[in-house]
């Protein structure tokens, strides 16, 4: 066990845990931000998806050792209130099903806006391409991707 | 306007009152959309008279449905508001569902599966919506002393245009609730719909794109612990012993124990696998899912241990099998096959698929000596309710059961052992508890889509006129054939024999079961007949259903010609078909199951030498479109689904372990492969018929039919990908 300082959502959490504990538990079972899903544990599926300084990063795979000093975002940070581009994309495309998988295909998709506000086809399938929706919304995810740069 | 009767047989489907603090609760009964014959009423359970859902309506007008049907992904959550407030007759925003614990005193056949939902709702939440409109009209004509036929409705308020006079519905829902339920009422024209047929967004929406906790596996209770179990890595083997001495030392750790979960009575039980397992309890994920590694387990075989090639092996054995008794047969099938001219016969393969919701299994669970709470995702929670009585030896009235929001469903959480295994932890250990499966457990202990493997079979005569038609099917613990669907009725001489194997490995429902592969079987064979006999294969279709339509063959044919081939006409138009376009391969397919009728194009393009499904045209009859942008997310969500699981998934085993445990060794469909979809309803007028699972079956013989173009390879055994490793 050690105490690690963490910068999430813009708040500083002191949280006591092993070294080797993946930022995804850390949210889910120390700080109570249950909205970044375990889907897989091994970084194949992105439904843990958070943004680490602004990056999309999985969650599973990123032990709480490798964060300190870096701001975590979550899907309960991305916005106030879900004004967030993506968000209110999403909601206008119907995207969610189920919507568990929903909230890491809403961090990717953030993450690659910032760094390309207007994604082509094939620029949307790479930066995607690890997030699974097993309900297959992907068609509206694409479109809402392509709503979001417009809103943004 | 219908008129409709709200009794039955001198039943009443309604019930009313008024509620302490103002408002009125009407009770109604879901299953009233069932029209049943004389015959079958006989046979028909008492309770499905009973009233087994509420419409409320607060003293603010707030209206809220108490609905007995758990969401996992169908959206009905939305789509019934949008029906009971069509009826009564206010914004559909101010219509709320709640959904409802498990109450048998007050609620029957409280499951999600089969997309019967909303077809089975239909008519008794119209029914309610109206009924309650007229009391409410009723109450308002009585207060103030004029003729009911003079009050109109608008928006939830009651307008009496004659002396000026308003009043809200809530403000006259009290004196509503004391009134009797009409013996009849009327139910709007569907050509006056102003909500039903109109987009609507999702409900849960909001939540679902902020992260506010709504699944099973995000609750947090006061005390609770965290448990993770331990099961046989193969079918076929059990516990034998433990140590679990290191995981037990190990930081946060409260205890590691053994279950059973066997119910006493057998009739509880849908186990058909693992029932002893080692448990693992402790204060976070992370630390119990450490310990968990930390086991020492000893396993023994205690059954054969199977194989993937063993199952391949028997259902080929048996498709040299005849069955005792075919399940259907029509005239001569032997003899026409004898005096044919040429045969076609193909067989088809698919193996076993994990249902990989995303939400892994999980349930939290709180037993006491005198109790049982339990909360999590469960299709079926009035059957998990009578196993759990059964295995704690506890009275069913003390457990109660509440459902979350699932993380997908498909099929997987019919099956409810998670829920068994929740309690028999939380009891052993004395504290609440959630359970939750890693991937690899969730992959590894399933409830799987079986293998299949079926022989088609036609017989031509010299001028290549189908004569004869036999179908030969297998599966593991069941075949995967409908006798009586398509192509019955269609063929003079005609048999369907089924076969089925046993196993330990336990198989279940995955979305649309049987039609996720008999649809991409025969629809495939009837490609290859087509071509073999010289016909576009819609033409085919077509002059097939034509003689469903004027002569059918047999008198058991569950499935409407006329609909059928309206999709596929639909689907002609839209696609246009027949017109050459450089560098575009086409397939085509079509489906009926759970009532609703299905038609696609494919379009299939080359890519660097890899072939790529770009585009899905689909056509729907699945009458009434309650909500036409969810009703697309379902349509597009089933295709994309069965073009994933056909193109690119298989569960293997050898020795009885799955030989794939998470999303790096089963390959899933990811957004580079899922085409575009355009998606067209036919317009009829029918009451709505199932959504959720209709648009998967027939997508794979589409895509397989394209890549034949495109290739001229027949794809004979899925997932296509498998061997074919060039396609994209």
């Amino acid at each position: 066990m050690a105490t690690f300082d963490l910068k999430i959502n813009g708040k500083q959490h002191q949280v006591e845990a092993a070294p080797d504990t993946p930022i995804l538990w850390v949210l889910r079972d120390h700080v109570q931000l249950v909205g970044t899903k375990y889907g897989c544990g091994i970084g194949q599926c992105g439904a843990c998806t958070v943004h680490l300084d602004g990056t999309a990063v999985r969650s599973c795979s990123l032990p709480i050792s490798a964060v300190e000093g870096k701001a975590i975002t979550t899907i309960e940070g991305l916005s106030e209130n879900g004004s967030h581009p993506v968000q209110k994309a999403w909601l206008e495309h119907d995207v969610p099903q189920c919507g568990y998988c929903q909230a890491g295909q809403i961090m990717s998709a953030a993450a690659l806006l910032k760094d390309n506000p207007s994604p082509s086809d094939a620029d949307i399938d790479a930066a995607m391409h690890g997030n699974i929706c097993r309900c297959g919304t992907y068609v509206r995810i694409k479109a809402a991707i392509k709503t979001a740069a417009k809103l943004g | 306007m219908a008129l409709i009767k709200t009794t039955y047989n001198r039943r009443s489907f309604m019930k009313s009152s008024a509620v302490a603090g103002g408002g009125m609760v009407l009770g109604f009964s879901w299953m009233a959309s069932c029209k049943p014959t004389p015959e079958q009423i006989k046979a028909m359970p008492k309770e499905w008279f009973d009233v087994n859902a509420f419409l409320k309506i607060g003293d603010n007008g707030m209206v809220t449905i108490m609905s007995p049907n758990p969401e996992i992904g169908q959206n009905v959550k939305t789509a019934m508001p949008m029906i009971v407030a069509e009826e009564l007759d206010v914004d559909w925003n101010d219509v709320v569902v709640e959904q409802a614990g498990l109450d048998t005193q007050n609620y029957t056949r409280q499951l999600a599966g089969g997309s019967q939902s909303i077809r089975q709702g239909w008519e008794s939440l119209r029914m309610a919506g109206a009924t309650a409109r007229r009391m409410l009209l009723e109450a308002a004509a009585k207060e103030w002393e004029v003729p009911v036929g003079e009050l109109t409705t608008s928006a939830g308020v009651i307008k009496h245009e004659q002396s000026g006079k308003t009043i809200g519905y809530g403000a006259i829902a009290s004196s509503a609730g004391g009134m009797e339920v009409p013996e009849e009422i009327e139910l709007k024209d569907p050509k006056d719909f102003t909500i039903i047929g109109t987009d609507r967004q999702n409900v849960d929406g909001p939540k679902i794109v902020t992260g506010t906790p709504l699944f099973g596996i995000d609750i947090q209770e006061e005390g609770m612990q965290i448990a993770m179990i331990a099961h046989p890595p193969a079918f076929g083997m059990k516990l034998k012993s433990f140590d679990a001495s290191a995981a037990k030392g190990m930081p946060g750790i409260k205890d590691v124990i053994q279950i059973n979960t066997l119910p006493k009575d057998k009739q509880w039980s849908d186990v058909n696998s693992f029932t002893d397992l080692v448990a693992v309890v402790g204060n976070s994920t992370w630390e119990v899912m450490k310990a968990k590694k930390a086991l020492n387990i000893e396993w023994e075989a205690a059954d054969k241990l199977e194989s993937s090639e063993g199952h391949e092996a028997t259902l080929g054995q048996l498709m040299n099998k005849s069955a005792k008794e075919p399940s259907r047969k029509d005239g001569n099938p032997t003899k026409a096959f004898k005096d044919a001219a040429k045969v076609v016969e193909r067989t088809y393969n698919a193996p076993f698929l994990a249902h990989n919701t995303m939400e892994p299994m999980n349930f939290y669970a709180n037993v006491t000596a005198d109790k049982a709470e339990l909360n999590g995702p469960i299709q079926t929670p009035e059957f998990a309710r009578k196993s759990i009585a059964s295995l704690l030896d506890m009275p069913e009235e003390n457990i109660s059961i509440m459902m979350t929001r699932m993380g997908g469903g498909f099929g997987r959480r019919l099956y409810g052992h998670f829920v068994l295994e929740a309690a028999a932890i939380s009891k052993a250990v004395g504290t609440p508890i959630k359970l939750v499966y890693t991937r690899e457990d969730d992959m590894t202990q399933g409830t799987y889509r079986p293998d299949y493997k079926v022989t088609y079979s036609a017989a031509l005569d010299k001028d290549n006129n189908i004569t004869g038609f036999k179908i030969r099917g297998a599966g593991t613990h069941g075949s995967p054939l409908f006798a009586n669907r398509f192509p019955a009725g269609t063929i003079d001489n005609f048999m369907v024999e089924e076969h089925k194997k046993e196993s330990n490995i336990s198989t279940g429902a995955w979305r649309a079961p049987r039609s996720n592969f008999i649809a991409y079987a025969e629809q495939s064979f009837l490609d290859e007949l087509a071509e073999e006999i010289g016909k576009d294969p819609i033409d085919l279709r077509l002059e097939l259903f034509d003689r469903a339509i004027k002569n059918p063959v047999g008198e058991k044919n569950d499935y409407d010609a006329a609909r059928y081939a309206g999709v596929l006409k639909l689907v002609k138009e839209k696609s246009g078909w027949g017109k050459s376009m450089s560098g575009v391969h086409r397939g085509v397919s079509a489906y009926y199951c759970h009532n609703s009728y299905v038609a696609q194009v494919v379009d299939v393009v080359m890519n660097d030498n890899k072939q790529v499904v770009k585009k899905v045209y689909c056509a729907v009859d699945c009458g009434i479109v309650v909500n036409p942008m969810s009703a697309k997310n379902q349509i597009e969500g089933g295709i994309v689904d069965g073009i994933g699981h056909a193109m690119y998934s298989a569960l293997t085993f050898k020795n009885g372990k799955p030989q794939q445990s998470n999303f790096d060794k089963y390959r899933l469909i990811r957004i580079s492969e899922a085409p575009e979809i355009e998606t067209h309803f036919v317009d009829n007028g029918i009451d709505p018929t199932g959504l959720g699972e209709p648009s998967l079956p027939p997508i794979a013989a589409a895509v397989a039919n394209a890549i034949y173009k495109a290739t001229g390879d027949r794809l004979y055994t899925q997932p296509f990908a498998g061997s074919r490793p060039v396609l994209g």
